[in-house]
């Protein structure tokens, strides 16, 4: 680590970025010297993407200024231009394309730009070997597809590949910004992605780590810069500051405990019941849920917290059991149909591609599932469909309430309460929540609340899946907390804060395993 | 646009108090997109019959053009059915032309009995729709390609079981069921593709399956969130495209007396074109039966004008291949335009 006087790699100061009305950055400063691991740490929100976006020149700043190895750079940066100033980014989902071979894949962005006539694979082949060989890569075969790599070997991959381009270009000094590349990999073998960073470290070279895992942060960065609320939080030296005040820097002090009134939850009966349930990350999950209650389920991206519904609702390949007011269903053969059948209503986080159909009319999208209720004498009966939308809309204050519009005129606040209206018309004996409120103004935000409080009020069972923690705390009783699959805590109210969750999840890699069978036993144990 | 007002239907119950765009009120631009093309059809009317009164503005010429088209128009018909879901079928030629032979070689060859006959050509039709199910569904081939395939095996069974010759002398029964009598002056053959097109707009518009097929079409993944089943869905409009293309074979038959091996490939394009073209007008943005029924015929109507006029038949192929091309990137200006401001905004 070089000290604060010396020339910094690269060194943003006071940068700002609105987007209409609201503030994304407020005056953010970043130092990243030669040759260390810079952690970048922050919730959801907090301009994380943002900053890294400003520098990859994706967006234009407002304000600030930024030098790299001491010069000025003017901004904002043209798209690409970080290349030239030795910069390099891997995503987390690393833009490999699995059906090529692990050379093409190398060589990828050569034959992207300048044409160079033949490509001698003997040569291209031979010299991927080499790479992957100088990287300690081995059992990486040049000619395989990347389809056929381990989630590992890809990850790796994609760094070498960014380091190379890097390489290629003659910067001396580079810095290779990771955006979160650990999130979807598995635990087994991440020693050798950490010692790839540090052995470009060691080569001269600067890391900006971008993640959520404190636990990676105190293996990995020498110094951490926190933000919160788009504005910097504080930079502080790893080795001497323990985790509690990293959370505590992460999520502030604000410690605003929300007065929780909680429904009378234990008297109601189990609604939904799961268990052992399994999907692609989700590994054993036990729950319940009782008419009234609202479970949130959160954790950290790639914990699995955001599959769980989907496969619940079978519309993600599960395995487990469900079971709804008493009886059961084999999730390897249930599907959306059959729990609409049974009473489960499902809002999807993905609006665009997944709840709403943008290019037809919100009659259209929230009569989707109750058609058959709109017949008349001859068939559809669009003045029903239509006088039933305008209801609906009336009753989740979607605005303007016209149902002849399409539902991309909406904003997605509104698309939002349209969805909501289309799946709680029917007053759903269990209702699944992916991220209700993401994407959504702050008033459309209240109103969504209250149409969910307003459904368990009614004896709907809610399982609310969220990594925002304010929605958590504003609508659950109770809130599991997952890493890697698993459920490792049972957060429960009364004065269930935003903060608590955070601090529980931002720490839920390290309890991942110790407080598993704990937290089971908390979880089936009904609550009273 | 707004939601969907069928050309017939006609009043709405007052739905609170409607703001810009219901359908009640037509704002002028709407109603240029909507009926455009109803009256540039018009127009081609009034041009080629102030150019040639005496031979196009005659009844027995719009006799014709509405008549002897009902073979292309049941076979667009058909293919908005499978688009609507959101999937190709470029073997409806193939499945026309198998259909005709499967008459012409049963009733004309075999002596089989004419309404046995008409029964394995639509049965023919539904199994082609089957086996495109079939791959595109089971296997997850993307359905252009299958129906391309499958397309040019049917051409090459066609071939086959007529031994690559043209069969004709098809019952009468057929023949004067299809072409025999006029109604109005106009053959009978006209209002079998009229009668589809009610049934399909009533499918589309009237009907829960018709509306779960239109959301199939747009959105594959709320569709299956929101219980439709849609495999089954795609699985039926590709079997009913079938049926349909079939049934544009025995139109075919009857209105030739008999069959040959290389027709039905030049109604594929056509089809398409129309098909896109009709998504354009009446119902803009949608694959609707009126709209199809208006893009035929505008179609038509520019062709038997260009011939009267003296033109080259290479016309056909100019002006199909450029209605198809013109129509698709219609269609898109609007989304092109939306995409762009919400990238703006």
């Amino acid at each position: 680590m070089a000290s604060a006087s010396s020339r910094a790699l690269l060194e943003v100061t006071g940068l700002c970025k609105s987007f209409g009305g609201a503030r994304a950055l407020s005056g953010v400063d970043l130092r990243i010297e030669p040759g260390e691991v810079h952690g970048l740490l922050g919730q959801n929100g907090s301009g994380k993407s943002t900053l890294l976006k400003a520098l990859a020149g994706f967006h234009e700043p407002d304000e600030g200024s930024l030098r790299v190895r001491g010069e000025e750079v003017a901004l904002p940066l043209a798209p690409g231009a970080f290349r030239e100033l030795g910069l390099a980014f891997v995503h987390q989902d690393l833009a490999l394309v699995p059906a090529l071979s692990v050379t093409e894949n190398l060589i990828v962005s050569r034959l992207a730009g300048r044409g160079r006539g033949r490509i001698r694979w003997g040569v291209e082949n031979r010299r991927a070997a080499e790479v992957l060989d100088r990287y300690g890569l081995t059992g990486i075969e040049p000619d395989a597809p990347v389809a056929r790599l381990t989630q590992m070997q890809r990850a790796l991959l994609a760094i070498v590949r960014a380091v190379e381009e890097l390489r290629a270009d003659d910067h001396a000094a580079p810095l290779l910004v990771l955006d979160e590349p650990t999130a979807f990999l598995p635990r087994t073998g991440i020693e050798r992605l950490f010692a790839l960073v540090r052995s470009l470290v060691a080569d001269g070279g600067s890391v900006l780590f971008v993640t959520h895992d404190l636990d990676e942060v105190r293996e990995l960065c020498d110094r951490v810069t926190v933000l919160r609320d788009g504005r910097c939080a504080g930079t502080l030296d790893v080795a001497r500051t323990t985790t509690d005040e990293l959370v505590e820097l992460i999520i502030g002090h604000r410690l605003e405990r929300r007065a929780h009134t909680r429904a009378d939850v234990a008297a109601g009966a189990v609604r939904l019941r799961a268990r052992a349930v399994r999907g692609a990350v989700v590994d054993d999950v036990d729950l319940e849920v009782r008419a009234g209650e609202v479970l949130g389920v959160t954790g950290l991206i790639g914990s699995g917290f955001d599959e769980l519904a989907h496969v619940l609702f079978g519309s993600r390949p599960g395995r487990g059991e469900v079971e709804i007011e008493g009886r059961s269903h084999d999730l390897a053969a249930f599907t959306p149909s059959d729990a609409i059948g049974v009473g489960v209503s499902f809002v999807p986080a993905d609006r665009g591609s997944d709840a709403a159909i943008a290019r037809l009319s919100v009659t259209d999208n929230v009569t989707m599932t109750t058609l058959a209720s709109h017949r008349g004498r001859l068939g559809l009966s669009r003045e029903r469909m239509e006088a039933k939308a305008a209801e609906l809309g009336e009753r989740f204050a979607v605005t303007p309430n016209d149902p002849a519009l399409e539902m991309a005129a909406l904003s997605g606040g509104n698309q939002q309460k349209a969805v909501l209206a289309k799946w709680l018309q029917v007053d759903p004996r269990v209702l699944l929540l992916d991220q209700p409120t993401q994407g959504v103004d702050v008033r459309a935000r209240e109103q969504i609340f209250a149409a969910i409080r307003a459904a368990t009020a009614s004896g709907t069972a809610v399982l609310c899946a969220s990594a925002d923690y304010d929605e958590l705390a504003s609508l659950c009783d109770r809130v599991l907390v997952l890493a890697r699959g698993r459920v490792v805590l049972a957060l429960e109210g009364p004065g269930l804060s935003k903060d608590d969750i955070a601090e529980k999840v931002l720490t839920s890699t390290s309890t991942a395993g110790v407080l598993r069978s704990a937290a089971r036993d908390a979880v089936t144990t009904p609550t009273n | 646009m707004s939601s969907d007002a069928g050309p017939a239907t006609p009043e709405r119950a007052p739905v609170q108090e409607p703001p810009a765009r219901t359908r009640g009120r037509l704002s002028p631009a709407k109603a240029i997109e909507r009926f455009g093309l109803v009256a540039a059809w018009a127009v081609v009317i009034a041009v080629f019959g102030a150019l040639r009164p005496d031979t196009f503005m005659t009844s027995a010429n719009f006799s014709t053009i509405l008549g002897s088209q009902a073979v292309l128009v049941v076979l667009t018909l058909g293919v908005t059915v499978v688009l609507t879901t959101g999937d190709y079928d470029l073997s409806i030629g193939g499945t026309l032309s198998l259909s005709a032979m499967l008459i012409a070689v049963l009733n004309a060859k075999h002596g089989w009995p004419i309404g046995a006959a008409v029964a394995v050509a639509l049965a023919a039709g539904a199994a082609v729709g089957a086996v495109n199910g079939m791959f595109v569904l089971v296997f997850g081939v993307d359905s252009f390609i299958v129906t391309l395939g499958t397309g040019t095996v049917l051409q090459g069974i066609v071939l086959w079981i007529s031994n690559s010759t043209t069969i004709s002398g098809v019952s009468n029964t057929l023949v004067d069921a299809v072409v025999g009598s006029s109604l109005l002056g106009v053959p009978v053959a006209f209002y079998y593709g009229l009668a589809l097109c009610v049934l399909l707009w009533y499918l589309f518009e009237y009907t829960t399956l018709g509306r779960r097929m239109l959301f199939v079409g747009r959105g594959r993944r709320v569709s299956r969130l929101s219980g439709i089943d849609v495999r089954r869905v795609r699985w039926g409009a590709l079997v009913a495209t079938g049926v349909i293309s079939a049934f544009a074979g025995v139109l075919y038959a009857g209105t030739t007396g008999g069959a040959d091996s290389t027709s039905g490939a030049s109604f594929l394009l056509p089809a398409f074109a129309a098909a896109f073209l009709g998504a354009t007008t009446i119902v803009p943005g949608r694959f609707n039966p009126w709209g199809t029924i208006v893009a035929v015929y505008f179609l038509v109507t520019g062709i038997t004008g260009l011939t009267i006029l003296g033109v080259q038949s290479y016309v056909q192929q100019l002006f199909y291949g450029g209605a198809l091309v013109l129509a698709v990137a219609l269609s898109q200006y609007p989304r092109r335009k939306e995409l762009r401001d919400a990238e703006a905004g």
